[in-house]
């Protein structure tokens, strides 16, 4: 007998969203540290430095993130002699995918500075750290923040493919749950509506606030 | 490090390994002519159309980018047979592909118009051209240029974006991969050569579009 699609496997799916949410912010937290180290490193004067993360970030940018996973998890097992489990190799995996973008993302914040900023706090004679918290990172941070949040979009909708590895999040939990009830017709929709309700309200924030510091900074984009 | 690495398990299915690659490049390719299609039909009718086709529009757009692209594939693969359409993997996986690249394309496309000063428009009407005259010569052929390398990103990103169509069994790189794994349990090394060989696709497929970019819009000019 198949069971039915009712209020119960409703809730058995909407109870999965919790691993699509702490997945996307172990991963945003994660790669938040990374991709800062990696968007100083991209932006120093070390050729060896700069080498390095552009490769890394080329590594992650032009693969698939199925691939990454797939990496992850059997590259661990050989590499390091272990059998991980889904939950720890997801979550490496995308915390190094979003490494990449997010070091990307603030890697063009901190270039978009003018050259002048750098030299003009060079003149009053503050040291490279100094340069960077006081005078370009404050201003880097209020350019970088409509992307972020945009990619915290991508990230959250990117985590449906730890489904295919197994891991058990919202997409999963719809497969599993067609599978017992063989309503694909009822419950994919359904999961999609709760992707968009997740993404959706992050996107309007991001092109907010993208608008409002475009305005502070005197940008007029054509309407 | 105890592991034995045999990569010439790995040459030995060279062959499969390079029909699945072709079949990734076939129907990213396909996707995006016909996404390309998609989005300019969409920019014209959100730019030209009646309100309730614009708001039409604006929702198909918001659905997409806020929705995960392994979901809508599954929608369309699995939900859509239960409304009597039934279609085969591959039919299925450029379906899902035109409807996401239609929505990023038409985004993309949008920002490509805005950039042409509306001066232009008002001149071509003046000169007699029709309005899709207009649209044609005036608007579309120069906003696509300036929006090339968003273009050319967006590609990539859905030829990578398709190894997630593995999941229904449409046999692209992934899913070849997927199943020789399985039969010679040589897990890392075909996962560690197919990132590989999308690593070298996604660089390839940016230095052709580069080369055509050159062709196309910066020879002449130079001319």
């Amino acid at each position: 007998m198949t069971r039915t699609f009712g209020l119960s496997e409703f809730l058995l799916i909407l109870a999965a969203v919790r691993w699509t949410i702490l997945l996307s912010l172990v991963a945003f937290v994660g790669g938040g540290i990374l991709g800062f180290a990696v968007a100083i490193a991209r932006t120093t004067s070390s050729r060896v430095l700069r080498l390095l993360t552009a490769g890394y970030i080329q590594a992650f940018q032009g693969t698939p993130v199925l691939m990454q996973l797939f990496l992850f998890y059997y590259g661990f097992a050989v590499l390091f002699d272990v059998q991980i489990d889904a939950w720890p190799a997801v979550a490496m995996a995308f915390t190094l995918y979003s490494g990449a973008f997010l070091g990307e993302i603030w890697r063009g914040s901190i270039e978009a500075i003018p050259q002048t900023q750098w030299e003009a706090s060079a003149c009053l004679s503050l040291g490279y750290f100094q340069q960077l918290r006081f005078v370009i990172l404050p201003q880097a941070m209020r350019i970088s923040i409509p992307p972020t949040v945009g990619f915290l979009v991508q990230l959250v909708k990117g985590t449906s493919i730890a489904a295919i590895v197994g891991f058990v999040e919202l997409t999963r939990a719809g497969q599993l749950m067609v599978n017992v009830t063989f309503q694909p017709m009822v419950i994919y929709p359904l999961v999609a509506a709760i992707y968009f309700a997740l993404c959706w309200p992050l996107s309007r924030l991001s092109r907010s606030l993208e608008r409002r510091i475009d305005a502070g900074l005197g940008i007029k984009r054509h309407l | 490090m105890h592991y034995a690495f045999h990569f010439n398990v790995v040459w030995a299915h060279w062959r499969d390994l390079a029909q699945g690659a072709w079949l990734t490049i076939e129907l990213s390719s396909l996707a995006m002519v016909l996404g390309l299609a998609v989005a300019t039909a969409c920019v014209y009718a959100k730019a030209a159309g009646p309100s309730p086709l614009r708001w039409a529009i604006a929702g198909y757009i918001e659905l997409i980018r806020n929705t995960p692209f392994l979901v809508q594939i599954f929608i369309v693969y699995f939900s859509l047979p239960a409304l009597g359409i039934s279609v085969g993997a591959n039919e299925a996986a450029v379906a899902a592909m035109v409807v996401n690249f239609g929505a990023y394309g038409t985004e993309i496309l949008r920002a490509g118009i805005e950039s042409i000063p509306r001066g232009q428009v008002d001149a071509a009407r003046a000169l007699g051209l029709t309005r899709l005259q207009t649209f044609r010569y005036v608007v579309l052929f120069p906003a696509l240029k300036t929006v090339y390398p968003a273009l050319a990103s967006q590609f990539i990103l859905l030829m990578l974006a398709s190894s997630v169509v593995s999941a229904i069994s449409a046999v692209e790189l992934t899913a070849v991969t997927n199943s020789l794994q399985s039969t010679t349990f040589r897990s890392f090394e075909f996962y560690f050569v197919a990132t590989g060989i999308y690593l070298a696709m996604a660089l390839g497929i940016r230095a052709v579009l580069g080369g055509v970019y050159w062709i196309r819009f910066v020879r002449r000019q130079g001319a």
